[in-house]
C-alpha cells in the first residue's frame, strides 16, 4: 500500500523552487483514449437497431389501438337478413323482426333498410336505375347493441325466426375472432422482430468490445501493473460503450419519432388515394398517443442499457483471458 | 515480506526453467538478482509480481499464499509491489506526468493530494522538462527514467526493477541507483534484475545468482 504523505515526507524534495506542472500534462487524458474504440460504426448500429425497434414497436401500438377501435365499434352492432320466400309478404316481415328486435333486452336502436335504401347498398355492383322489385334482394335490419350489455343470441334467434322464418341474425363473432387473431399476430410478429433487434445489437456490441478489448491490450496490462482491479478497467471502458449506447439509442429513437411526429402530415398527402386508404383502415389516424411516444423513449433507453451491458459481458470475460 | 519454498516454473510442456527456488526477502532488504542471459530472471520477477503462478512449490507474498488469491486481492497485492519492466510499458496517449501519476489516479486520489511529489520525482531523474511530452517522443533512457518514477512513486513495499539502469549513461545510472537507495532506506524491499556488474560494485547488497535455473544466494 502507498505510504505517501505518511510520517516520511515525500520520497524526494526539492525545496520550494520548482517549476508548475505545463496545463497540458495535468489535463489528465482518459484511461481509455476515445479514439482507440471505433465509435462510429457502433453508434451506426445501435442507431439503426433502435430506429428498427421502434418502428415495429409504434406500428404494433397503432395496428393494436385500431384493432381495439373496430372491435368495440362491430361488438356493439348486430345486422339481420331477412330473404325473400315465396308465399311470404317481406315487408310484413322486416317490420315484425324488427319489433322483434326491439323487445330485446339490450338493444337500443333498430334501423330497418328500406327498400330503396337496399337498393343503394347495391348500386356498386349492380348501377343505378335499375329496378330490384324484379330481384330476390334480401333486406337488413342493423340494430346497436347498449355497451357492456351481454345479448342472449339464441333467445332474439328464436323470437326472429318465429315471426320470420327467413330471417338470420348475425352478431359478427366471425369477424371479431379474425381481427383479434389478426392483431395478435401482428403483435406476436412484433415482438420476433424486437427479439431479433435485440440479439443483433448484443452481437454487434460484443464484437466491437473485443475488438476495442484488443486495440487496448497494451493498456490493460499497464492498468494491472500498477494495481487496478478489473472493475476499475471495465468501468472505464464501459463509460465510453454507454455514451455510444445512449447517442445511438437517440439518433434512432429520435428518428423514428420524428417520423411518426410526420405521419399524420405524410397520411394527409396520400388521402384519397387508394394506398394511403388502404393504410388509413389499417392504422387509422396513424398517430401516436403521447403514452406511445414514452414507450419509444423507454425503449431506446432499454437498447442503451443493453449495449452497456452486453459491453460489461464482453469486458469481464476479455479480462479474464488478458490476466 | 516474501517467502519462495521449492518453487519450479515451466512454461506449457518445456523443461524447468526455475527449479527448487527457496529463499527469503526480509523486508527493508536490497538485493541484486543477476545471471547470464535467459537464466530466467524475467520470469522469477513475473512470479514475484504475480504475472506467472509457479508450477509447483509455494509463493508467500505478504505473509499470504499466493495460490489462494482472487482476482480483487491480486490487483490489492500488486498496489504494493513497484515493477520497472525492460520494455517500459508507458501509455503513449498520456504524458508523462500523466504515466507517472497513474498509480495515485488507480488508488482514486485527488490529483492536487500527490501533484508535488510527482513533479518532484520528475525533476529528480531530469524530466522535470519533459512532463508534458508524449512517450512516443521521449529517448529510451527518458522512457527508462519515466517507468522507474511510475513504479517508486507510491513508495511500495516491494520494488522489482529489470536492467533499471539498461538505456542510460553511467552518470544517470548511479543517480538511479540512488534513487532505489533512497527507497529502500525509506522501508522498501528492493530487488533489482541486473547483469551490469559495474552497477553492483557501486552498492554493497545481497546478490541472488540465477544459474542453469538454479538460485545461488551471497550474502
Amino acid at each position: 500500500m502507498s505510504r505517501a504523505g505518511d510520517e516520511h515526507g515525500p520520497l524526494v524534495d526539492l525545496g520550494t523552487e520548482r517549476p508548475q506542472v505545463p496545463a497540458r500534462a495535468r489535463n489528465m487524458s482518459p484511461i481509455v483514449p476515445r479514439a482507440s474504440i471505433s465509435g462510429r460504426a457502433l453508434v451506426a448500429v445501435v442507431a439503426i437497431m433502435t430506429f428498427l425497434a421502434s418502428i415495429t414497436t409504434g406500428t404494433v401500438l397503432l395496428v393494436s389501438a385500431s384493432a381495439a377501435e373496430w372491435q368495440s365499434e362491430v361488438a356493439s352492432e348486430i345486422t339481420m337478413q331477412v330473404r325473400p320466400q315465396t308465399g311470404r309478404d317481406l315487408e310484413r316481415d322486416v317490420t315484425a323482426a324488427a319489433e322483434a328486435m326491439r323487445t330485446q333486452p339490450g338493444i337500443v336502436q333498430v334501423k330497418p333498410f328500406t327498400k330503396d335504401e337496399s337498393a343503394r347498398l347495391l348500386e356498386p355492383w349492380l348501377g343505378s336505375g335499375l329496378s330490384i322489385d324484379q330481384l330476390p334482394v334480401p333486406r337488413v335490419i342493423v340494430a346497436r347493441v347498449q355497451p357492456g350489455s351481454t345479448l342472449d343470441l339464441a333467445v332474439l334467434r328464436s323470437r326472429v325466426t318465429q315471426v320470420a322464418p327467413s330471417a338470420s341474425v348475425d352478431d359478427h363473432r366471425a369477424w371479431i375472432e379474425r381481427m383479434r387473431s389478426m392483431t395478435g399476430a401482428t403483435v406476436f410478429a412484433g415482438i420476433g422482430i424486437l427479439v431479433l433487434v435485440i440479439a443483433a445489437t448484443i452481437i454487434s456490441v460484443s464484437f466491437a468490445t473485443r475488438g476495442a478489448m484488443a486495440a487496448n491490450r497494451p493498456i490493460v496490462e499497464v492498468l494491472h501493473f500498477v494495481g487496478a482491479g478489473d472493475r476499475y478497467i471495465a468501468n472505464h471502458f464501459l463509460r465510453h460503450f454507454l455514451r455510444l449506447g445512449l447517442e445511438g439509442g437517440v439518433i434512432g429513437g429520435g428518428a423514428a419519432m420524428l417520423g411518426f411526429g410526420f405521419s399524420e402530415s405524410i397520411a394527409a398527402w396520400f388521402s384519397g388515394t387508394p394506398v394511403g386508404d388502404q393504410f388509413a383502415a389499417l392504422l387509422g389516424t396513424f398517430s401516436l398517443p403521447p403514452s406511445g411516444y414514452l414507450a419509444l423513449a423507454v425503449q431506446a433507453v432499454a437498447i442503451a442499457a443493453i449495449t452497456a451491458w452486453a459491453s460489461r459481458r464482453t469486458l469481464f470475460a476479455t479480462l479474464d483471458d488478458i490476466d | 515480506m516474501v517467502r519462495f519454498e521449492n518453487v519450479g516454473l515451466r512454461y506449457g510442456l518445456g523443461p524447468e526453467i526455475l527449479r527448487d527456488l527457496s529463499f527469503l526477502i526480509p523486508a527493508h532488504s536490497f538485493q541484486f538478482l543477476t545471471g547470464p542471459s535467459g537464466a530466467g530472471k524475467t520470469s522469477l520477477l513475473r512470479l514475484l509480481f504475480l504475472s506467472l503462478r509457479p508450477t509447483r512449490g509455494l509463493v508467500n507474498l505478504f505473509g499470504q499464499d499466493v495460490s489462494l488469491l482472487g482476482k480483487d486481492q491480486v490487483a490489492n497485492m500488486r498496489q504494493k509491489i513497484g515493477i520497472v519492466l525492460q520494455d517500459f510499458r508507458l501509455l503513449d496517449h498520456m504524458t508523462t506526468y500523466e504515466n507517472v501519476a497513474l498509480p495515485f489516479r488507480v488508488m482514486g486520489r485527488e490529483e492536487s493530494s500527490y501533484r508535488r511529489e510527482v513533479i518532484d520525482l520528475l525533476r529528480w531523474v531530469g524530466l522535470g522538462e519533459r512532463m508534458d511530452a508524449l512517450p512516443p517522443i521521449l529517448s529510451g533512457g527518458e522512457k527508462q527514467r519515466a517507468a522507474i518514477a511510475r513504479a517508486v512513486i507510491s513508495r511500495p513495499q516491494l520494488l522489482l526493477a529489470d536492467e533499471p539502469t539498461g538505456s542510460v549513461d553511467p552518470t544517470l545510472g548511479r543517480r538511479l541507483l540512488r534513487l532505489f537507495i533512497e527507497l529502500n532506506r525509506l522501508g522498501t524491499a528492493v530487488i533489482i534484475a541486473t547483469h551490469d556488474i559495474t552497477l553492483m560494485d557501486q552498492y554493497e547488497a545481497r546478490r541472488m545468482v540465477l544459474h542453469q535455473g538454479r538460485l545461488h544466494i551471497y550474502e
